[in-house]
């Protein structure tokens, strides 16, 4: 692995490098204006369901993005991001059973538990490296899994219905695609500060070689730590979203198979580049639903598509979209 | 305290010694292509579930469930062969994430594939005639001669696999490319050959456990992933490349696991009131297996038998 020279810990201003994951303005641009109009294509063509898969994939997008912090930037392997999303999506539920309507306390609750556990969770998962790290991410997860099932008054095994809240606004199909649009914005913005901010060149730093940072000045603990708080409170936020989205939460969305989703669709989309989280979301939901269509069997196609990519496609989709490696 | 019977705890001790030494049979191979190849094999699963495939359909076919389990083992081996020349082989040189997106996208393929060629039900897979009535181990208890016979083979099993590791020129090739690969290699060990059969040796060994735990547990998609998070807590336990740590890591999870389920209820319900020990029990005793994960780790991130100075 290839460690970037760092400025002396004094310096106050990072030299800028190209960031990876820069994209011209053109196809950023693009993207942006065809997601705004589409909902409007939408409606003409009579595509409801395209909206809310498009929504769908925003909101894996915005998980899988959080997760990326932590994962490409931060080099930490967490399989237990599932963890995060269930919650953010379990108090939006949990709160709205109890009769709290309001989305001003439900969403900053919502990412408050997540963030919580993220802390509590990361504080002990980082006195450990590598394999041990995946794994204790892991164990985590499932003490969090059967601990939320374990509460029948909240549905147990069965889950739970989660009504959607009320903002000042009757929310919609459309008004939940805009608003997971407009958050997915704001967040990939602050992402986007984040890691080409000082504290995610030092992020980047430890993951490439630890002792060098710790020796300048930037001890790995904390760095990680609050990566890993910020990563926990965006897959907790998304978690909420989902919950709007399907207006049902259970089990499932805290389970292993959906943290070991998030970090398919990351490797899927490129570790560690910036747009690795939403393209890898984006392509797995349409690779799902076009052989979904196709065929029942539509698991085989998708394996194989995957090998292929790991086979011929070593840097993920998004390397493959930009070109040989420089 | 409340007093439990004597005869239950004997019971869930053997069932958990059982479930343990079956787990073993997967935590092995898993620890071995871990430690040895340096490859994250989520596939491992997946052979189990075709072992145990291969073996439900062979015991029909024959007639007999000892054929059945033969043949499914040989079958398994072969095609863990296959695989390791046609995929695995590929990704050994790429880093983990690459290799967990491989592998997952071989347990898409198996699955499915399983599911065009027996379709989605379950397969039924009975125990042998002559194993299939209890044995009286003490006055008043009763247990199945088949879980005894599954008991027999792990040890078995477990012995050879010693013998094989600690006294024979390939187990000592095993072992030096555990512990330094690039080493061994320099001095002349035929690593990519010891690949291919520690890679056979370990799916024959999934085939066991899954052709075995067929009559007991049912033979359906997504029987793997479930064990395989059990052999990575295992093998995570015992020190990754270890044998001897995921012998000791597969009884501990599998004693811990059985015990905890089948004591720990009725514990906190003497304890607890009843409406908190209701939610409480099966919660805790769900977790207790990662919770002594999480504490091993914490305390020994290297495993309990670390291989790798």
């Amino acid at each position: 692995m290839r460690t970037r020279p760092l400025p002396a810990p004094q310096a106050r201003r990072i030299p800028v490098a190209i960031p990876r994951g820069a994209v011209g303005w053109f196809p950023l641009a693009a993207t942006g204006i065809l997601l705004v109009g589409f909902p409007a294509l939408a409606e003409a063509v009579g595509w409801r369901f395209y909206l809310n898969l498009v929504t769908k994939a925003m909101i894996l997008g915005l998980a899988c993005s959080g997760l990326n912090l932590v994962l490409g930037y931060g080099g930490l392997v967490s399989f237990g991001h599932a963890t995060y999303f269930g919650l953010g999506a379990y108090t939006a539920a949990v709160l709205a059973r109890e009769g709290i309507r309001t989305a001003w306390v439900i969403w900053p609750a919502g990412i408050l538990v997540a963030a919580l556990a993220a802390l509590v969770i990361g504080a002990v998962c980082l006195r450990t490296r590598g394999l041990s790290f995946i794994m204790i991410t892991l164990a985590f997860a499932q003490m969090v899994y059967y601990g939320v099932i374990s509460f029948k008054q909240y549905g147990g095994q069965d889950g739970l219905r989660a009504p959607r809240t009320d903002l000042g606004f009757h929310m919609g199909d459309v008004a939940l695609y805009y608003l997971t649009l407009l958050l997915l914005t704001v967040c990939l913005g602050i992402l986007w500060r984040v890691v080409h901010a000082r504290f995610g060149r030092a992020l980047q730093a430890i993951r490439d070689n630890e002792a060098r940072a710790a020796a300048i000045g930037f001890p790995a603990y904390p760095f990680q730590l609050v990566a890993f708080v910020l990563s926990g409170a965006l897959t907790g936020l998304a978690g909420i979203l989902m919950a709007h989205h399907a207006q049902y939460v259970s089990p499932a969305m805290l389970s292993w198979p959906q943290s070991g989703a998030f970090l398919l669709m990351v490797i899927l989309g490129g570790v560690g580049n910036f747009w690795g989280g939403v393209v890898g979301a984006a392509a797995m939901v349409a690779l799902e639903e076009i052989f979904h269509a196709a065929t029942i069997h539509w698991q085989l196609p998708v394996g194989l598509i995957l090998l292929g990519v790991v086979l011929l496609a070593p840097r993920g989709l998004v390397g493959l979209l930009e070109g040989r490696p420089r | 305290m409340p007093g439990f019977p004597a005869a239950l705890v004997l019971e869930q001790l053997l069932n958990g010694l059982q479930l343990g030494l079956m787990l073993f049979l997967l935590a092995s191979g898993l620890t071995l292509v871990l430690g040895i190849m340096d490859v994250v094999n989520l596939a491992h699963g997946s052979l189990y579930m075709l072992g145990a495939y291969f073996a439900a359909t062979l015991a029909h076919g024959t007639g007999s469930f000892w054929a059945g389990v033969a043949l499914a083992v040989l079958a398994t081996a072969g095609i863990g062969i296959l695989l390791e020349v046609s995929v695995l082989r590929r990704v050994y040189t790429r880093d983990h994430l690459t290799q967990v997106l491989a592998t997952f996208a071989l347990i898409l393929v198996f699955n499915e594939g399983v599911r065009m060629i027996w379709g989605p039900q379950a397969l039924l897979l009975t125990v042998p005639q002559e194993l299939a009535r209890p044995v009286r181990l003490l006055p008043g208890l009763g247990y199945s001669a088949y879980r005894l016979f599954l008991i027999g083979v792990g040890i078995g099993l477990a012995a050879g696999l010693f013998l094989l590791i600690h006294r024979t020129r390939l187990g000592m090739w095993v072992r030096a490319g555990a512990s330094n690969r690039a080493m061994a290699q320099a001095m002349g060990v035929p690593i990519r050959r010891v690949f291919t059969l520690v890679f056979g040796v370990s799916a024959g060994l999934c085939a066991v456990a899954g052709a075995l735990l067929g009559p007991i547990l049912a033979v359906q998609v997504g029987m793997g992933e479930e064990i395989l998070i059990l052999a990575f807590v295992v093998i995570v336990i015992g020190g990754i490349g270890s044998v001897k740590g995921a012998l000791v890591g597969a009884l501990l999870v599998g004693i811990v696991d059985t015990a905890g389920r089948a004591l720990l209820p009725p514990l906190f319900m003497h304890l607890l009131p009843p409406e908190v020990a209701s939610n409480l029990g099966p919660a805790v005793a769900s977790i207790l297996i990662y919770l002594l994960m999480a504490a091993v780790l914490f305390l020994r991130p290297q495993g309990l038998f670390p291989v790798r100075a």
